[in-house]
């Protein structure tokens, strides 16, 4: 019983001995754990300039869209309802375009191909994400613009508002509010989805697990450690959206 | 004195299907400052659509209608700064949700007639307290009933200091106890000499506040006259059928 019991005690030393050894060569060994830093760092820009990139984008596009599928029937023949016209079919192109082709496609593309002079991955990678990004926030927001009940626009436009400030100031941020938890839903996805900036050579968070996954031949650590980082960021702004959601519903009662 | 009217409506249309619905099927109709006109008839008979197209919330397919002597009908008009001058006041109160009573009420002065922030909210917790409301000048829309909704939406129409105000059937979507309250503000304003174009089912309104009331029905104004002349002695068939259903 006793050499049971120091068998086992010793193969639980020799497992924590082995953990702290893994540990070190991953992490602490010529600073690898920089990798990882550096990485969060990085994907953290890309994520954030991409949202604002892609909220200018969708509300643009949204508002585009949803101006046309209400008011062109209606609309007075002039410049106007041509332009509408135009600007709708364009948007509609862009919609289909980056809804129906892989994220990771279109910034090869936008790498290799569009950008193929220059080498700033970061830069590049913010305004993939971006232009992919938008296609789903316009959708989201259009949804949010047709579900505000049209006396919300007769009304500010008997008062003598112009389209566009009864969109800005009564329909637009209406719409945010109702849409926010479907907005905040795709931020997670995106933050999870520049984890391909590495096919670029952008060196993110992803990028760096696998840095240090190339130079120690262990996967565990490093790998583990790049999903703990990642779960930790999406349950931190599921956390601080709630707070906002329900700062904004004050109005609701 | 000859007094100019303050809207002129001529042979006003309104077609829907490239013409296989008329709406509206030439309307005349002169008002002056000070009038109060309350349109009656049975529902789809154009009254509201008459009432939205004065605004060019409907835009009219025939016809013209003066504002002030401008053609506001013309596409060259810009029709913004027209709208300024005639506040409109909903049936659904159409109050913005996202905002406090006294932004509701802020709004459009500050951003459309660039009035100061102080300026504006002294003018609009004046218009609360003549209708008793200014103790709920922080409370955001949905605290409030609906009678108390559609009173805020009456004083944000007046905060822009509108030549005429629109009514369309603005106790309809009332609890019946809240009528009243509503009728009562919309009294004090014409005995106060606002002119209001008023489109309702409130007979008793129409009888005792209005100043001239016409009958509409299938796009066509049937009769008017003073509400005793119509209410105690009419002459249509159609309006004795209709004053007979209802009172």
């Amino acid at each position: 019983m006793a050499e049971w019991f120091a068998g086992v005690s010793a193969s639980v030393s020799q497992w924590f001995a082995d953990v702290k050894a893994d540990f070190i060569l991953n992490f602490i060994k010529e600073d690898r754990w920089k990798y990882l830093l550096n990485g969060l760092g990085v994907t953290l820009k890309i994520t954030l300039v991409a949202v604002l990139l892609g909220i200018v984008i969708g509300v643009v596009v949204a508002i585009v869209r949803s101006t046309y599928d209400k008011n062109y029937d209606r609309m007075r023949k002039g410049p106007g309802r041509g332009f509408l016209r135009l600007f709708n079919a364009i948007a509609k192109i862009y919609l289909t375009v980056v809804r129906g082709t892989p994220v990771v496609v279109q910034l090869m593309i936008i790498y290799y191909i569009i950008f193929a002079s220059s080498n700033n991955g970061v830069m590049i990678a913010m305004l993939a994400f971006g232009i992919n990004s938008g296609a789903y926030v316009a959708e989201i927001i259009r949804s949010g613009i047709m579900s505000i009940d049209n006396g919300q626009f007769e009304a500010g436009r008997s008062m003598g508002f112009n389209y566009v400030q009864t969109m800005r100031y009564i329909i637009i941020p209406q719409a945010l509010k109702n849409v926010l938890p479907a907005l905040a839903n795709e931020f997670i996805v995106l933050l999870k989805e520049t984890s391909v900036a590495g096919y670029v050579s952008v060196e993110d968070l992803t990028k760096g697990g696998d840095i240090i996954r190339g130079r120690t031949y262990s996967a565990f650590m490093p790998l583990f450690a790049v999903a703990l980082i990642y779960l930790v960021l999406v349950m931190f702004f599921t956390w601080l959206v709630g707070k906002l959601e329900r700062r904004l519903r004050s109005s609701d009662h | 004195m000859i007094t100019e009217p303050l809207i002129q409506v001529e042979g006003l249309q309104k077609h829907f299907n490239s013409g296989d619905i008329k709406a509206l099927d030439g309307i005349d109709m002169k008002i002056c400052r000070g009038d109060v006109t309350a349109i009656i008839g049975p529902s789809g008979s154009g009254k509201s659509t008459f009432l939205r197209c004065l605004n060019l919330l409907e835009i009219p397919t025939g016809g013209r209608i003066l504002f002030e002597g401008v053609d506001i009908t013309d596409p060259k008009v810009n029709i913004n700064v027209h709208r300024q001058k005639m506040g409109m006041v909903f049936q659904h109160f159409n109050l913005f949700p996202h905002m406090t009573i006294l932004k509701n009420m802020t709004l459009a002065p500050m951003k459309l007639l660039k009035r100061s922030k102080e300026e504006a909210e002294q003018k609009a917790m004046e218009l609360l307290n003549r209708v008793g409301l200014a103790d709920r000048a922080a409370a955001y829309p949905n605290q409030l009933s609906g009678g108390q909704k559609q009173r805020i939406a009456i004083v944000r129409a007046l905060c822009m200091d509108p030549d005429v105000m629109l009514f369309d059937e603005p106790t309809s979507a009332l609890d019946p106890e809240m009528v009243g309250e509503v009728l009562d503000v919309m009294k004090q304003l014409a005995a106060q000499g606002t002119t209001m174009v008023v489109v309702t089912h409130e007979m008793g309104f129409a009888r005792e506040a209005a100043s001239h009331v016409v009958f509409m029905d299938s796009g066509k104004i049937v009769e008017e006259g003073d509400p005793g002349s119509l209410f105690d002695h009419p002459k249509s068939e159609r309006l004795q059928a209709f004053l007979a259903k209802i009172l």
